[in-house]
């Protein structure tokens, strides 16, 4: 084993046990960015210390008795600030008495306190950025450097989203606690927000890139299913659960071995993941028994499962999919999902009616750079045998395409439309 | 990325009440952990049947099987981010084994998928 080998595997149990850790350290400390501090500080004392003693029979009970002595020792050194640190302190003496012991270690269940570990991490104060830092940091364990690899941000840029996440927790002295009622459902939904944008991160990277990219949607995934078994009485949790298993289950399926996107109606659907398509049923059968199934993520789920059930791209329930994307649109009135309700309208009824869709869709502000406006655009103009209109369509979406391989497919397509054109 | 993990030893017989109570537990904890996508127990080999190909003859064998010695016994499959991650979970999968179940022997084999 080289040292980098060591360091890998010291990294891999550490982020097996973090949550616990980090959820243990908050209980007591009542101090998230703090208990953050003292986990990492494990962390470092076991890459000091295995190179040379090597990785313990029980990693997670070491970790777990170097980070509360952290703790501990922290506390004492504030000692003068009150009477109440020091019943604190002797809290954290006993518990570490009990300690580190396998059988309480993995009886410990640690459900509530990682919702509250969630929330905190999510919450509505920290902008949007550092909340999907702070939670792939604290609840994913991932390292500063990995997260600015997989968003391709410097170091620093993460580094300081995180250090001023914190301090904003700190100072704000926010009620370390799992806000129920009314506030609840706010702030699951937050929750969800910024799980739902990590997935969309990695989901969007096309393959080839860096492997952290798509280690992303993973990472989501993995918070997904925590959520639900969490949180197990929030359609809504289910409903995004749901609509990441189905979106992820085509990730072979969704480039040629060149890495260039096939879309979703060419894709081989033998490749599709069938586990984590049942998976994704399961899960949104649980959102719609849970009176979910009109929720926002339970309604992209619902449309995602309509292709997933369809063996091939010629049985797709299209007049469900426009259904399901009318209540879509009530729900939150988007242009982008608007532009989806098009698309299916044109599969149901023919690509006139889409087209009509996407011709009021023109010159929303929302839309100005969004490259599928055009490029659905061009779509059903090539349908209806526009091949002119068709090309500049294209041409218009490929400018606006931000991906490399998608602006390629997109030149290609106007390359077609022109051909089709001269030979018309 | 996805791993199986499959089980095989010679032991025959039941684990100890102590073995199966901690295996649910770490079943438990990795279900909710979001890392453990599926798992299964398989029946005695002795009820399955062998279905193979030798010397360009197919022959169907039922159970039991004489020569049988290391058998599977159930697997799992996990989505970790990588190979130490997988093997850091089976060393603690074994490591109660070796403390819940004196004299047990056996392997955890550990095995990438190969998509996606």
């Amino acid at each position: 084993m080289t040292a980098a080998d060591v360091h890998r595997a010291i990294l891999a149990v550490w982020r097996i046990e973090q949550p616990r850790l980090i959820t243990s350290l908050a209980r007591v400390l009542r101090d998230v960015p703090l208990a953050e501090e003292l986990t990492q500080d494990a962390l470092v004392a076991a890459l000091e210390r295995w190179p040379t003693t090597g990785v313990p029979e029980k990693p997670g009970a070491w970790l777990m008795a170097t980070a509360k002595r952290r703790a501990l020792d922290h506390l004492r050194r504030r000692r003068m600030v009150g009477r109440k640190h020091e019943m604190v302190a002797r809290d954290i003496e006993e518990e570490q008495q009990a300690m580190p012991d396998l059988d309480s270690a993995l009886d410990d269940d640690i459900g509530d306190e990682l919702l509250r570990l969630i929330f905190t991490a999510c919450h509505p104060l920290i902008s949007r950025e550092a909340r999907v830092a702070l939670a792939l940091r604290m609840i994913c364990g991932l390292t500063t450097e990995e997260i600015a690899r997989a968003f391709l941000l410097p170091d620093a840029t993460i580094a300081q989203r995180i250090v001023r996440a914190k301090r904003t927790l700190s100072q704000s002295g926010l009620a370390y606690e799992t806000p129920s009622g009314e506030e609840l459902s706010q702030r699951l939904s937050s929750v969800l927000e910024v799980v739902y944008l990590i997935f969309n991160e990695g989901y969007t990277a096309a393959r080839g890139e860096d492997w952290l990219r798509p280690r992303l949607c993973h990472e989501a995934l993995r918070m997904g299913r925590v959520l639900t078994s969490i949180a197990p009485h929030e359609p809504e949790a289910h409903g995004l659960l749901a609509l990441m298993e189905l979106n992820a289950s085509r990730t072979a399926a969704r480039t040629d071995a060149a890495g260039e996107p096939i879309l979703m109606l060419d894709q081989n659907r033998a490749l599709w993941d069938l586990l984590q398509i049942r998976r994704g049923m399961q899960a949104l059968a649980r959102a719609r028994e849970l009176g979910g199934a009109g929720g926002f993520y339970a309604l992209q789920a619902a449309i995602i499962a309509c292709h997933a059930e369809a063996r091939t791209a010629s049985d797709t329930d299209w007049p469900r999919i426009a259904g399901f994307y009318g209540e879509l649109a009530a729900l939150v009135r988007s242009p982008i999902v608007e532009l989806n309700r098009a698309v299916a309208v044109a599969m149901t009824e023919g690509p006139e009616a889409g087209l009509a869709i996407v011709d009021r869709l023109v010159g929303e502000p929302a839309l100005k750079s969004y490259h599928l406006l055009p490029s659905v655009r061009g779509d059903l103009l090539h349908k209806l045998g526009r091949y002119d209109e068709a090309r500049a369509a294209f041409e218009a979406a490929a400018v606006l395409a931000g991906n490399k391989r998608e602006h390629d497919l997109l030149r290609r397509r106007a390359a077609a439309a022109g051909n089709a054109a001269t030979s018309s | 990325m996805r791993f199986m993990y499959i089980v095989t030893s010679a032991h025959r017989g039941p684990p100890t009440a102590e073995l199966l109570d901690a295996m649910h537990k770490l079943a438990d904890r990795e279900i909710k952990a979001g890392r453990m996508l599926d798992n299964g127990g398989l029946t005695p080999l002795a009820t399955g049947a062998r279905v193979r190909i030798i010397d360009g003859e197919l022959s169907v064998l039922d159970g039991p099987f004489v020569e049988a010695k290391e058998v599977i016994g159930g697997y799992a499959i996990f989505e970790l981010p990588g190979k130490e991650e997988a093997v850091a979970m089976a060393t603690e999968f074994m490591q109660l084994h070796k403390d819940l179940m004196p004299g047990w022997e056996g392997t955890c084999e550990v095995r990438a998928f190969a998509s996606p």
